[in-house]
């Protein structure tokens, strides 16, 4: 008895240590180096101009020169220094915080930003960038939650895409035969929603694969809002096609504050119930009982069953809730009074995928992503009308390169949901 | 478990069916019948918008109580009238004369070839267990290579177009095998990265247009003419745009069958496609196979935009790949990742292409149409319990008693 009682002093074999990850500092790194040398090859005459103020704005800000190859190597400087930091934690096993990649990434747009601006005559209006980079990516961030909300319980969701679509179809349909576009913005979700439960009626009734579905439910919604387009919406386009935009909404005091205030305190209320929404689901996946089951049933159905959670029905329900955040998404995409044209979300569905999955399927991480999509989009068309050295087809590729980039070297081998694409079958 | 591509693995396997079916069940549930009931089904309901979007059939429809027989024949005209079109467009045209009467039918074939390159590219991978959505990219990719061969080399006849087929081939290739590397080392999502490398694709071709590269020179971004020794010949003479290209695909297909079915390598994509453990246990290199499996669907999509713009269109656009992409992801999911049914398939498609221009004109039914009938038919493909349980002929069956609907091979 005494033998057990006593337990042995020396280690049983070997400590056996997990590898260290290197792969993520390389990354940031090489992409840290980058901007330093493109920050040195600046020739250094050149000034870069911000504009941050609006017109509308109480405190009026002039806009100031910066010496661009000065700027650029600091800016650089500071971001391999993070780099370096990163590395020193890397090799003592312990985790970045979070917001280390947020300011480095921030700190690499900068470079670009001043890059890009360098002896450029015009003043680079931060503010409108800032704004257009959020309206921008309003889309996004509904849409990258609709694919969390499936996903986490289990359904993969690439009908994204069809179910903006959709939603921005109905908005704008219900908003011009109305007048009203607080309707069309309330109707959107239906149609979302509608997608998702054909998505998740096939998937679980018929068992079919979710991707296959999704893909060919995009072409479907394609071919039907292209067809009532041609159709329907041409042949009456004052009463079916011109929607009244959204009223934008300023927020008292808040809107006022310089750069903050117009960049974020003064949109439509779509924006808004962005913000709620993405911190209402960040409480809801990881803290609520609806969460836990939701998760659950995402990763491991069986278990779910065994305790009584209903697990298809879960699937039906938070499938269609997401179709519907899709959807509402759609009506972001017309918020701004814009005609519905077809294929007018254009591979947007398939970008917010992509965000969910940068941002390893967080609501925050979602909306991190998603911003950095309509950031580079509105570089672009910011940078469209000031002229740039870089040809725009390279800035609008900018995203989609960064996500390869983020998928193959720092999201890396990110772990989905375990039974994510996998029916359920008592 | 057959290795179905379109039924996603479940965690139990089904329960062995308990009586052998009758003669009637092995009939109604025979594929090529599903298949038929589909696309019967898909013109049901797209004739359904036909009819709802056609003017007369909606004034119509405003006294349908009072004399319904007008509502009728206004929706019978409506349909009747786009699916002829169809058909004159797509098949046998009987109002035209002379030769032009089959003209359609070559047209078809002709629409069908680069859905058949690429269908099979992604067939390939839908076997191996890869969701390859990048086709489009991959085509697009093809098509410029080809399209600067085409324009910068002035060789021999035939040698000119091999060359031009070649780059096509490694172009696509080349971009396809991104995604399979960066799957095989990183483990990053291929559906992910295929999705990125179109969008990629399709600025970097726009960019090109705008540069020496592939420029014409005027302000219009699309390429000159290439060299008549890089284009495909063509088969029926200048009458018919039907071009070698259609042979080719078709030799194509067949290699692709070889492939899959009767050499090593395709056995090792079928492994890893069916169980990517096993696989490995079994001392496969997965990771490799990630990466040839991209590369093969990559050089067939490649190849695929050659033939569009060596055959077909003779200069390049930034539109120049169209729809073709992902068109040929129903395409290959239709034929169920097998080289003939693609082939079928992508003829179908092809009909459709070729057809909607002149329900279009004739018959004012948009294109769009299209797509609808193309996603209804994959989705119903994609579910024969659905077709089962919609389908007439099973309805009648299963009232006899002989059959059930629930029962067959779910």
């Amino acid at each position: 008895m005494s033998a057990i009682l006593t337990a042995p002093a020396e280690p049983v074999g070997t400590l056996v240590e997990a590898r260290i990850h290197w792969r993520a500092t390389v990354v940031y790194g090489i992409v840290g180096l980058l901007a330093l040398l493109v920050s040195l090859l600046t020739s250094s005459g050149h000034e870069t101009t911000f504009m941050v103020a609006s017109r509308s704005d109480v405190a009026q800000i002039a806009p100031f020169a910066l010496p661009s190859r000065v700027t650029g190597v600091i800016l650089s400087l500071a971001a391999l220094g993070l780099v370096g930091w990163v590395a020193w934690l890397t090799a003592r096993r312990r985790k970045a915080p979070v917001w280390v990649p947020i300011a480095f990434g921030v700190l690499v747009l900068c470079v670009l930003l001043v890059w890009v601006m360098a002896g450029n005559r015009n003043a680079l209006p931060l503010t409108v960038l800032l704004t257009g980079a959020l309206t921008m990516s309003v889309p996004l961030v509904f849409g990258s939650l609709s694919g969390l909300l499936c996903e986490r319980s289990g359904i993969i969701n690439i009908a994204i895409e069809g179910q903006l679509l959709g939603g921005a179809f109905l908005a704008v349909v219900v908003a011009s035969a109305t007048g009203n576009p607080y309707v069309g913005m309330i109707m959107a979700p239906l149609a979302g929603a509608l997608v998702g439960l054909v998505l998740v009626m096939f998937a679980v009734r018929y068992r079919i694969d979710q991707i296959i579905v999704g893909v060919v439910l995009n072409v479907l919604v394609i071919g039907v809002t292209n067809y009532l387009f041609s159709t329907v919406l041409t042949a009456n386009p004052q009463n079916l096609n011109s929607p009244p935009r959204l009223p934008t909404l300023p927020i008292p005091v808040l809107s006022e504050i310089p750069v903050i205030g117009p960049v974020l305190f003064r949109h439509t209320i779509i924006v808004y119930l962005m913000y709620v929404a993405v911190a209402a689901l960040q409480v809801m996946v990881f803290r609520s009982r609806w969460g836990l089951r939701m998760r659950s049933v995402g990763e491991h159905p069986k278990a779910a069953d065994t305790v009584g959670i209903k697990v298809n029905r879960t699937r039906v329900r938070n499938t269609v809730f997401g179709g519907a955040v899709a959807g509402f998404g759609g009506a972001a995409l017309v918020a701004a009074g814009l005609a519905f044209t077809k294929e007018m979300s254009s591979g947007k569905g398939y970008i917010a995928l992509a965000a969910m999955i940068l941002g390893r399927w967080h609501p925050k991480g979602a909306l991190a992503a998603a911003l950095l999509f309509g950031f580079a989009d509105s570089l672009r068309s910011v940078l469209g009308n000031l002229g740039s050295p870089v040809p725009s087809e390279f800035l609008a590729m900018l995203p989609y390169l960064v996500t390869i980039f983020a998928v193959a070297g720092l999201v890396g081998r990110v772990r989905a949901p375990a039974a994510e694409g996998i029916p359920y079958v008592k | 478990m057959t290795a179905d591509p379109l039924v996603a693995p479940t965690t139990n396997p089904p329960a062995a069916e308990a009586e052998r079916p009758s003669m009637l069940q092995r009939i109604l549930d025979a594929s090529w019948l599903t298949i038929i009931l589909a696309i019967a089904i898909a013109l049901i309901v797209s004739s359904v918008l036909i009819a709802a979007a056609d003017t007369d059939v909606q004034s119509a429809a405003g006294y349908v109580f009072t004399r319904p027989p007008d509502f009728f024949s206004a929706a019978w005209d409506a349909i009747y009238g786009a699916y002829s079109a169809l058909f004159r467009g797509a098949i046998y045209d009987y109002q035209a004369s002379g030769v032009r009467q089959i003209r359609p039918i070559t047209e078809t074939l002709t629409s069908s070839v680069p859905l058949i390159f690429a269908g099979l590219g992604l067939a390939v991978g839908f076997r191996a267990g890869l969701f390859n959505i990048g086709a489009q990219g991959q085509v697009l990719m093809g098509a410029a290579a080809g399209t600067y061969v085409g324009i910068t080399f002035d060789l021999p006849v035939g040698v000119n177009l091999a060359l031009a087929c070649i780059a096509a081939l490694i172009a696509g290739a080349f971009w396809a095998g991104i995604a399979g590397f960066l799957k095989a080392r990183t483990g990053a999502n291929e559906v992910i990265v295929t999705i990125m490398l179109n969008s990629i694709s399709f600025y970097l071709v726009a960019y090109l247009l705008t540069t020496s590269l592939l420029r014409q020179g005027g302000s219009r971004p699309i390429s000159p003419k290439v060299a008549d020794s890089a284009t495909f010949p063509l088969l029926l003479g200048t009458q018919f745009r039907l071009h070698l290209g259609f042979i080719v695909a078709l030799l194509a297909a067949v290699f692709v069958w070889w492939l899959m079915e009767r050499s090593t390598l395709g056995f090792q994509f079928r492994a890893v496609g069916a169980n990517q453990s096993a696989a490995r246990t079994a001392g496969m290199n997965v990771n490799l196979m990630f990466v040839l499996v991209m590369v093969t669907a990559g050089a067939l999509a490649g190849l695929g935009g050659a033939a569009q713009v060596l055959g077909t269109d003779k200069t390049l656009q930034a539109t120049t790949a169209g729809s073709i992409g992902f068109d040929a992801i129903t395409v290959a999911l239709l034929g169920r990742s097998r080289p003939l049914g693609t082939v079928l398939a992508a003829i179908l498609f092809g009909a459709l292409r070729a057809g909607s221009p002149l329900m279009q004109t004739s018959a004012n039914t948009p294109i769009d149409i299209v797509l609808v009938i193309q996603a209804t038919i994959v989705l119903l493909i994609a579910a024969p319990v659905l077709v089962r349980e919609l389908s007439v002929p099973h309805r009648i069956a299963a009232m006899t008693g002989r059959y059930s609907i629930k029962g067959a091979r779910a």
